[in-house]
């Protein structure tokens, strides 16, 4: 079934990937791959969009319309696209420095317009591509090389972030759990309007070295497994529990009238027609 | 729309919509947010979209996507939001999509002189995107021209498959004239591919240096990125390929520099030449039009399109000349590009970035000195 599914979607000639052995972005990878799958979108009409950093190689290895754009920008792109093409299925694929810093303003107004984008983080907290220095999403006092005495500042909770931006459809998954992250990416793809799926997910060689978990690729799924509770779970935990945990699970589903239908819409009320 | 009086923004954005745009991405500064207003209401009825992005990183990123899904985009700014914009637009150039963004100059650096004329953005027009890359670059002097210019803008940038920036400034912005633009415009559509997708290559030479593009949706799949590609679209740095990819890129443009060349040139055979741009230009031509009343032999040149820089054309009416005189509203920016085609010795040279207009007056003065041997 895994090889159906690589041999239907995979760009195979691309491979090895640049990815460094125990990474955990290929695992959300095959993530994406089987809910399009189950999905049974056309790859025609499927368009993956990423920024830079490790996750941003992703579109290079699948067979979609695939973009791989500027720093922070994914979703300033695929915004253009969707307007443009609403018929196709946009998904943009993005590091926690990537969603959370340098593209955090394009993130939060996704999410306000409501576009009908899935953007998926790669959140390992750290920026691998470049060399493990600290991200928006690091916590306290975890190492870093920009940050050699522990990170002194707060964290960014991205899925927090996208819900206090409006947007109608945030899930949390991790790359330790990937049936359930199967079927969190195939709902925000289903899910009409701006779905944002946070992905604690691991960077064994930049996050894990650095921080006491070493470089073995199982010990780092495992410190993920043991960051991430699923939400039922969560809701019943007390404050102090619940300290450097997160709620994984659906966080927020919401219908609502999504960006390109309102545009159709005002288009029919004032009797025009938009035309490619 | 018969005889009507029209500013230089409206006519951008109708020229616009007479060229067939259908996306516009922008975000509000002065002296650009006419254009941006008149196509929120417009593009909708031209069975277009308009939206108002969160920033001008953002409006780039939108309009080379919705370029890349098959439709003529456009964004407009003005200095500060240009500076924002050009990373973006170096991508626009690498993966070949082609957009017009408007660049309508106010006073800099910084916030500057928000409502005020300056002609600050020249090189970085030209230069202001990191890396090796060439950029066609027009700029209009009348309301006119900002029409004809700007659907020439949109077909060269679907010619020849990349970003193009068309220069205007406060003055040129807000200028009003009476104008009856044409019915009919020459509009081109850029070339899609042919071959059987199986056969498709997105950065192929094979027909030429501007390579077919297919729409987002249609068969043919293929990658995009910003890192150096060969013509399967794919991430290489060998250098002979990078080198390819690089000479194909800037030569589509260079090669062509005279198709794509547009300039104005009033009395070629003068012993003397004026050179300005934009709204400089319009002062610059009742200048040359006052003094040869007065007997003094000089002409002017005016590029409506000014980079690729028209070189040859230059030249050859400025190797015989005696005296070269440019203005420009900056420090000196033009100036520099003109240094590379006229001998030194024979340029003078005035600017000024205060926020006012040269006037036919300093420009006078300036000729006077400068033939009279200063």
């Amino acid at each position: 079934m895994v090889t159906e599914i690589a041999r239907k979607y995979l760009r195979k000639d691309k491979f090895p990937s640049i990815w460094c052995a125990g990474c955990g972005h290929g695992i959300i990878l095959g993530s994406l791959l089987r809910s399009v799958d189950r999905l049974g979108l056309d790859k025609n009409k499927v368009v993956l969009i990423s920024g830079i950093g490790c996750s941003g190689r992703t579109p290079g290895y699948v067979d979609f319309f695939t973009l791989h754009t500027t720093h922070g920008r994914a979703l300033t792109f695929a915004t253009g696209v969707k307007i443009a093409r609403p018929e196709l299925t946009v998904i943009v694929v993005m590091g926690d420095g990537d969603a959370a810093a340098i593209g955090g303003n394009h993130l939060i107004h996704s999410a306000r317009r409501n576009i009908d984008i899935t953007a998926i983080v790669y959140n390992n907290s750290i920026y691998g591509m470049t060399g493990g220095q600290v991200s928006p999403t690091t916590g306290q006092g975890y190492y870093a090389t920009t940050a050699p005495y522990g990170q002194f500042e707060y964290p960014f909770d991205i899925a927090q972030l996208a819900i206090g931006a409006g947007a109608t459809f945030v899930a949390r998954g991790s790359s330790y759990h990937v049936p359930m992250l199967d079927n969190l990416i195939k709902k925000g793809i289903e899910h009409k309007g701006f779905a944002l799926i946070d992905v604690i997910t691991t960077c064994p060689v930049n996050f894990g070295r650095r921080n006491k978990i070493t470089q073995d690729p199982y010990e780092n799924l495992k410190f993920v497994s043991n960051i991430v509770v699923p939400k039922s779970k969560y809701d019943q935990m007390g404050e102090e529990e619940r300290k450097g945990k997160f709620p994984m699970g659906i966080l927020k589903e919401e219908i609502k009238p999504e960006l390109t239908e309102v545009y159709r819409q005002k288009e029919e009320e004032m009797g025009v027609r938009y035309e490619v | 729309m018969g005889r009507s009086l029209v500013s230089g923004n409206e006519a951008i954005a109708l020229g616009a919509l007479k060229a067939g745009l259908k996306f516009y991405a922008g975000y509000p500064i002065t002296p650009s947010s006419d254009i941006a207003e008149i196509l929120a209401k417009e593009l909708p009825k031209y069975g277009g979209r308009f939206i108002q992005m969160e920033d001008e990183i953002a409006s780039m990123g939108a309009i080379i996507g919705a370029s890349l899904a098959g439709l003529k985009t456009m964004t407009a700014t003005s200095g500060p939001g240009f500076s924002l914009m050009l990373e973006n637009i170096g991508f626009g150039i690498m993966v070949e999509a082609p957009c017009v963004i408007v660049d309508v100059q106010r006073g800099g650096p910084s916030t500057g002189l928000p409502t005020f004329p300056a002609q600050g953005d020249l090189i970085q027009a030209r230069w202001g995107t990191h890396g090796d890359h060439e950029i066609i670059v027009i700029y209009p002097n009348s309301v006119m021209e900002c029409f004809e210019l700007t659907v020439k803008a949109f077909n060269l940038a679907e010619v020849y498959r990349t970003p193009v920036v068309l220069l205007s400034d406060e003055i040129i912005a807000h200028l009003r004239e009476i104008v009856e633009f044409p019915e009919n415009v020459h509009i081109v559509q850029r070339r899609k591919p042919e071959v059987p997708p199986e056969e498709f290559l997105p950065y192929t030479d094979r027909f030429g240096d501007v390579p077919p593009m297919p729409d987002y949706g249609s068969p043919y799949r293929y990658h995009t990125t910003g890192l150096a590609h060969d013509e399967t679209g794919f991430p290489i740095h060998h250098p002979e390929k990078v080198e390819k990819l690089l000479l194909r890129i800037t030569g589509k443009i260079t090669k062509n520099r005279d198709k794509i060349g547009d300039i104005e040139i009033l009395y070629p055979d003068a012993e003397n030449f004026v050179f300005a741009l934009g709204c400089v230009s319009r002062g610059a031509a009742e200048v040359v039009e006052y003094l040869r009343e007065k007997g003094i032999n000089i002409g002017l040149i005016r590029p409506r399109v000014l980079f690729p820089f028209p070189e040859t054309q230059i030249r050859r009416v400025c190797d015989n000349a005696k005296r070269v005189f440019v203005f420009e509203m900056n420090h000196g920016q033009i100036i520099h590009v003109i240094r590379r085609v006229v001998k030194t010795e024979k340029i003078r040279w005035f600017g000024k970035s205060n926020g006012e207009i040269i006037t036919p007056e300093e420009m006078e003065k300036v000729i006077m000195e400068g033939l009279n041997g200063n």
